[in-house]
């Protein structure tokens, strides 16, 4: 069988043996190219609607991704890593649910932050430990706690909704910081700088990269594995949590349903913006570029009137295409360079 | 050896009795052989789906998608059904079929050709299916009174005791042990699974493997989406939203290793009934049905625990034959 090598040997996740100038320039290609994509759909968009060219309907098009982004981000290191958090918007359901139940108690808007980002670090910590310490896979662990966790909202809550927010609760999802920049588009800009600086900076970002390239080399290197896993873990925990608070002030109210899928658009903004899903690479600047076309597609087709549901059809076929196209590129050249 | 695997289907068979008596005690009935039957038959389509998607997981890949393709498919007969109500059942049976394995051969082909992940492409076409169903129906539901009584009645005629939904899972069951058990396929899939390399230098297409099971798997979820949609006598847009994890929690439970090459149809088997006997017992003894979900996703969680527990004590086995069995006994003997 002549397929033998072929298949096995592909290096998938291997490391190149040097960076030479073409490796580099394919990783700046896949932002280029999605930048492009952007600009298109943009200049689409104002062409197909009248609407579009507005700074306020823009700055409302934001809410159409800020909150996934946040979330976004911390997955984008998680999956560099080799990981998964699909429990990411049961998280939200539950953080939502706990602050809806605290507000009915009374506790006042810092009360119900500090509870929405506690809820999403405890339910991170909770992936954390079955992940890192007990060892087990994480796609099948956060399957779990994904129904465990957005089943504890359906207990509480059963087929009701929690409303009754404080209101000045409202300014994270509703308030505008300056002009038409929102609260939670600010918030979107600074975490990703932050998260930009934590992931190409830093000492730990580097060794998020080691342990998706490599985690057996990762742990003879000294890098301690277990450990980096389980703030990642934490760190997507207490984003998802933000992310609860941007949603529910945004909403005003919570149902167990809130947020139903996120998952799945969170994981395809992140390979979107050209992170590996095996792991090892892949940049933040990827991911927010990645944020803003999701963002706009969305937003142009609510413009057309194109239902939701059709949209995600759209959001399923860029997630597959856009993984396939640099898998079928890679052929041709191959194929090209024989 | 056969001994140690039994351990685990009936350790799972033991708890399913322990819960059904534990059970009676608080509703009377519950044991009755009638209300087992019904259990069953309600929970076999979980069963067949759950067959489904333990072959792929077997080759070490998921299906994430079977509970859109079932929608999809669901919708797609239920349609046909009320616009030609002149065409024979058997025909819309071979149908839904044929369009859950292609929906399913497009799965595998992404897997196969563009080696994608496969959690990734059933990621995305678990929306683009369901998103199709919406298409398809324009949000629109068919009712029980625009489908013709033959496609409604078939699945709960009785016979012998059991309706015809209940003799399919058990038809399905049986077509899926020979499959794994009896065929090519069947070894190359726990081969596929067990140990890629080992399997492709066997001579096994591991990417042809994955292929063929995802059709398998789609032409099931098919099957499927007609027994749904002719049992719950509906087809809207969001049917069987979610199945797909209870469809992996089976597995799980079953324990069915994610990472491929091990796992037993009876224990997919049992963990189907597992979670089939808590759906059906919590409304019985009073609790909300809104804790179900809850208590699945403990169960995956403490199940994959136990999974794990056991897969470091004991390595990983793909061939039971009688040799392996010999070599074993050899070893403690030695």
């Amino acid at each position: 069988m002549s397929a033998v090598p072929k298949t096995q040997n592909e290096p998938r996740r291997a490391i190149p043996d040097r960076l030479g100038t073409q490796f580099k320039r394919i990783i700046a290609s896949w932002e280029v190219l999605l930048l492009g994509v952007a600009i298109l759909i943009f200049i689409f968009n104002s062409l197909a609607s009248p609407y579009f060219l507005d700074a306020y309907n823009l700055s409302d098009a934001t809410f159409n991704f800020t909150e996934k982004a946040m979330i976004a981000f911390a997955m984008a290191l998680l999956i560099i890593a080799g990981e998964i958090d699909l429990s990411v918007a049961a998280i939200i359901a539950l953080a939502s649910t706990a602050m809806g139940y605290a507000a009915q108690a009374g506790v006042d808007t810092v009360g119900l932050v500090a509870i929405g980002l506690g809820v999403g670090l405890v339910c991170g910590l909770f992936n954390g430990i079955l992940v890192s310490v007990l060892k087990l896979p994480s796609i099948v662990v956060t399957i779990g706690t994904m129904s465990l966790f957005r089943g504890i909202s359906y207990i509480v809550l059963g087929d009701q909704a929690f409303g009754g927010y404080p209101e000045d609760f409202a300014f994270f999802g509703q308030g505008y910081v300056v002009w038409v920049f929102s609260f939670e588009f600010v918030l979107f800009i600074v975490l990703a700088i932050l998260f930009a600086i934590l992931l190409h900076a830093t000492n730990f970002g580097r060794q998020v990269y080691v342990i998706g390239n490599n985690e057996f080399a990762a742990r003879f290197s000294g890098i301690p594995v277990e450990r980096i896993k389980f703030i990642l873990f934490l760190l997507t925990g207490v984003m998802s949590g933000l992310a609860a608070v941007c949603l529910t002030s945004r909403l005003g109210s919570t149902r167990p349903s809130i947020a139903q899928g996120w998952e799945l658009e969170v994981v395809t903004m992140v390979v979107l913006g050209g992170v590996s899903i095996l792991g090892g690479s892949g940049t933040i600047g990827g991911v927010v570029i990645a944020a803003f076309v999701m963002g706009l597609v969305t937003f142009g087709l609510g413009l057309l009137n194109v239902p939701g549901i059709v949209m995600s059809i759209f959001i399923g076929l860029l997630l597959i295409i856009t993984i396939a196209l640099p898998i079928i590129a890679r052929r041709i050249k191959a194929m090209s360079g024989k | 050896m056969s001994r140690l695997l039994k351990k685990r289907e009936t350790l799972l068979f033991v708890i399913i009795l322990v819960m059904i008596a534990g059970f009676s005690t608080r509703a009377a009935g519950f044991a009755e052989p009638g209300n087992l039957s019904n259990i069953f038959n309600d929970t076999s389509i979980l069963i067949i789906l759950a067959l489904a998607q333990m072959t792929v997981i077997l080759t070490k890949s998921i299906d994430l998608s079977v509970a859109a393709n079932l929608a999809f498919t669901g919708m797609a007969v239920a349609m046909l059904n009320a616009t030609f109500p002149g065409i024979p059942l058997a025909a819309l049976v071979v149908v839904a079929i044929v369009i859950g394995a292609a929906l399913g051969a497009i799965n595998g082909y992404l897997v196969w050709a563009l080696e994608m992940p496969p959690i990734v492409v059933t990621l995305g076409t678990l929306t683009i299916y369901r998103g199709m169903a919406f298409v398809l129906s324009g949000g629109t539901w068919v009712n029980a009174h625009q489908m013709t009584p033959v496609f409604l009645n078939v699945p709960r005629t009785m016979f012998l005791g059991l309706p015809v939904l209940g003799w399919i899972g058990i038809a399905i069951v049986a077509l899926i042990y020979f499959i794994l058990k009896y065929t090519p396929f069947g070894r190359a899939a726990y081969a596929a699974g067990g140990n890629a390399v080992a399997a492709v230098y066997a001579g096994v297409d591991v990417g042809r493997t994955r292929f063929f099971a995802f059709v398998l798997s789609g032409a099931l979820a098919g099957l499927s989406g007609y027994l749904w949609v002719s049992r719950y006598a509906v087809a809207y847009v969001d049917i069987a939203n979610g199945f797909e994890l209870d469809s992996v929690a089976a597995c799980v439970i079953g324990g069915i290793s994610i990472a491929g090459g091990v796992g037993s149809v009876a224990g997919t088997v049992l963990g189907a009934l597992f979670l089939g006997v808590i759906k059906n017992a919590l409304p019985v003894i009073g609790i909300s049905p809104f804790t179900q979900m809850a208590i699945s996703g403990t169960v995956i969680i403490l199940a994959v625990v136990f999974n794990a527990r056991r897969e470091r004590n004991r390595g990983r086995i793909i061939l039971r034959d009688k040799a392996a069995r010999d070599s074993l006994t050899n070893e403690v003997a030695a």
